[in-house]
């Protein structure tokens, strides 16, 4: 059997959070489908809480602490990833945002990723299409059809009979795990591999 | 190896009295702190360019001029030199000046600035910073080199028949390094041209160091100018001393923990886990920098920023007594006593310079070279007309 990577980001703030729980159910869901196909998966979970410092001091400083540089190289380098978020005040929350922002713009290209996001309600379910989607689209990133949303209610089961959050999950972990097992993984880009000779820059002048 | 101090002449509020110099103290500051340096033994001074503040030296060559004047063995240098935005011309008028008037006892290093609206105020933009740096370059090169120049480039109105004058000291242009944190691009610059390289790493963890230097050591290998332990490196620094550790952690405390670039950011501990700066006492100091070649090779320039965030200017000079005269002469040793022979002790002189190029230039016995015009410096081979060629505007 192959492996293959998948990276969590989960920007709950409480302990336990509901966002954890929805990571947790949406890798579970991806791994499933992925051992259906022969893969296993490597699942690595992190939660931006704990590197939060770390995460401003980057902007402030930089360069990333050791602890958030392993987080940052686990992340560019999967071969999916899985990202949700809280939404606050309509969006996604302050600490993911940063958390993208610390991410070297072109590190996501490519790359499989399916999104999730928590809130208090339903009605705040669009959120993930016009923030988050949008987000990931500047950086180029694959982003798979389905996104889910989990409100308060849903986690009660009968929130909406139709369309139930364990239905929900299961197909987005089948869509992520479909472009997991079809991608080849080239790896992190490394800037001194692809440094261009000197003949180059004169030439591009 | 020489040691030194650069200095990027901020102008910061002293946290722990509220006294702001002015601009007219700062730049004295500097000029003492410069003076002082060669009196404690150090090598090296080199000031930033600015041309914004909170910063105050925007004119380093006036600077750099009159230090010249003030001192007798201190080597003065640049760091950075904005190769971006500034005229290469005017670049290659005033170092040959400087190199003039201190006899040689200077260098320069080029660096493009990473201060987005500095670059339209001198016509430019920040994005075509690399190219920027690229064409002005090999334009600054000619210009020191070539007695007569016609040029064309992108970035800046061609040129007929321009000479720079003072032209260089001996007709051996300055020394220059290159510096840059992130960019291989320039680290593949200095290489190509076998000039020295320098990496700022005052807020950038050793690895990454380790990385751009590596790199820059196998390019300058392929080009052809020696073994890659033979590149000339530079790195920099950032040490606070007292004779006890806890007195430099306490007094050096406030000033940190507001200082520019880092202030508000991680705590000291951190940062000194994670970057050059070193607080506490001189030894302490000694074993972190002794370390240094173990990550990077030997090197042959090691810089220090002593002069920043506020610190008062007695306190800046206590701090170089302490370097001058217990930190660099061990250094100096312990780095000298594990040199490998062929590995360069220094920085090319600008006597060790002259020497290679006699070396090089040593003419066989009966051969003569075209006559060149006295005035326009063209050969009668000039008039004949030169196919255009891919690169001719880099003398390639």
């Amino acid at each position: 059997m192959t492996t293959r990577t998948l990276a969590v980001v989960t920007a709950g703030l409480s302990q336990p959070s509901s966002t954890r729980l929805l990571a947790d159910r949406l890798a579970q869901a991806t791994a499933d489908e992925l051992a259906a196909r022969e893969i296993t998966a490597d699942v690595r979970t992190f939660e931006l809480r704990d590197i939060a410092h770390d995460v401003v001091n980057m902007m402030l400083t930089g360069f990333p602490s050791a602890a958030l540089k392993d987080v940052l190289d686990t992340v560019t380098g999967a071969d999916g990833v899985i990202a949700v978020t809280p939404l606050f005040t309509t969006s996604y929350s302050g600490l993911f945002k940063s958390f993208v922002d610390v991410l070297d713009k072109d590190s996501l290209a490519g790359m499989p990723v399916l999104l999730g996001a928590t809130g208090g309600t339903p009605r705040h379910s669009l959120a993930l299409e016009y923030s988050l989607r949008p987000l990931f689209t500047y950086l180029r990133a694959d982003v798979a059809g389905t996104a889910v949303f989990a409100a308060t209610d849903d986690w009660a089961g009968e929130a909406d009979a139709v369309n139930p959050l364990p239905g929900r999950i299961r197909r987005a972990g089948r869509e992520l795990a479909e472009m997991v097992a079809a991608r080849e993984n080239s790896g992190p880009v490394d800037v001194f591999a692809d440094a261009p000779s000197f003949a180059q820059l004169l030439g591009d002048l | 190896m020489q040691f030194g101090i650069f200095t990027v002449g901020d102008v910061t509020t002293d946290p722990t009295t509220g006294h702001t110099p002015d601009d007219t103290e700062r730049v004295r500051s500097m000029l003492t702190i410069a003076q002082h340096a060669e009196e404690v033994g150090l090598d090296v001074f080199a000031t930033g360019e600015h041309h914004n503040p909170p910063f105050v030296p925007s004119s380093p060559t006036t600077m750099l001029g009159y230090l010249a004047a003030k001192t007798e063995r201190i080597v003065l240098s640049t760091s950075t030199t904005l190769i971006t935005t500034n005229d290469p011309v005017k670049i290659a008028e005033d170092y040959a000046m400087l190199q003039v008037i201190s006899d040689g006892r200077m260098d320069l290093m080029m660096g493009r600035g990473n201060t987005g609206p500095v670059y339209p105020w001198f016509g430019q933009d920040i994005r075509q910073g690399i190219p920027l740096a690229i064409e002005n370059y090999a334009l600054l090169r000619r210009l020191w080199d070539e007695e007569v120049v016609d040029w064309q480039g992108k970035f800046r109105t061609p040129l007929q028949g321009f000479t720079s004058t003072p032209r260089p000291l001996d007709g051996v242009p300055p020394f220059v390094w290159h510096g840059s944190i992130r960019s291989p691009e320039i680290a593949e610059q200095a290489a190509y041209y076998g000039d020295g390289f320098f990496h700022n790493n005052i807020f950038w963890p050793v690895e990454h160091t380790a990385t751009m230097v590596a790199y820059y050591r196998r390019r300058f290998e392929h080009y052809g100018h020696g073994a890659a332990d033979q590149a000339i490196v530079g790195l920099g620094g950032q040490v606070f001393m007292r004779a006890r550790s806890q007195d430099a952690v306490r007094e050096f405390r406030p000033y940190f923990d507001v200082a520019p670039v880092y202030g508000h950011g991680p705590t000291l501990e951190e940062f000194t886990e994670q970057t050059p700066l070193t607080v506490g006492s001189p030894q302490q100091v000694i074993d972190r920098y002794a370390s240094m070649r173990e990550h990077v090779g030997d090197y042959q320039r090691q810089m220090f920023l002593m002069d920043h965030a506020g610190l008062p200017l007695k306190t800046v000079l206590e701090q170089l007594d302490l370097l001058g005269g217990e930190v660099v002469p061990v250094l100096r040793r312990e780095m000298e006593a594990k040199r490998p022979a062929h590995v360069p002790a220094d920085p090319p002189s600008h006597a060790e310079r002259v020497a290679a190029r006699a070396a090089a230039a040593a003419p066989a016995p009966g051969s003569t070279a075209p006559v060149a015009d006295r005035w326009t410096g063209r050969t009668a081979e000039d008039d004949a007309p030169a196919a255009a060629r891919a690169g001719s505007a880099f003398g390639l």
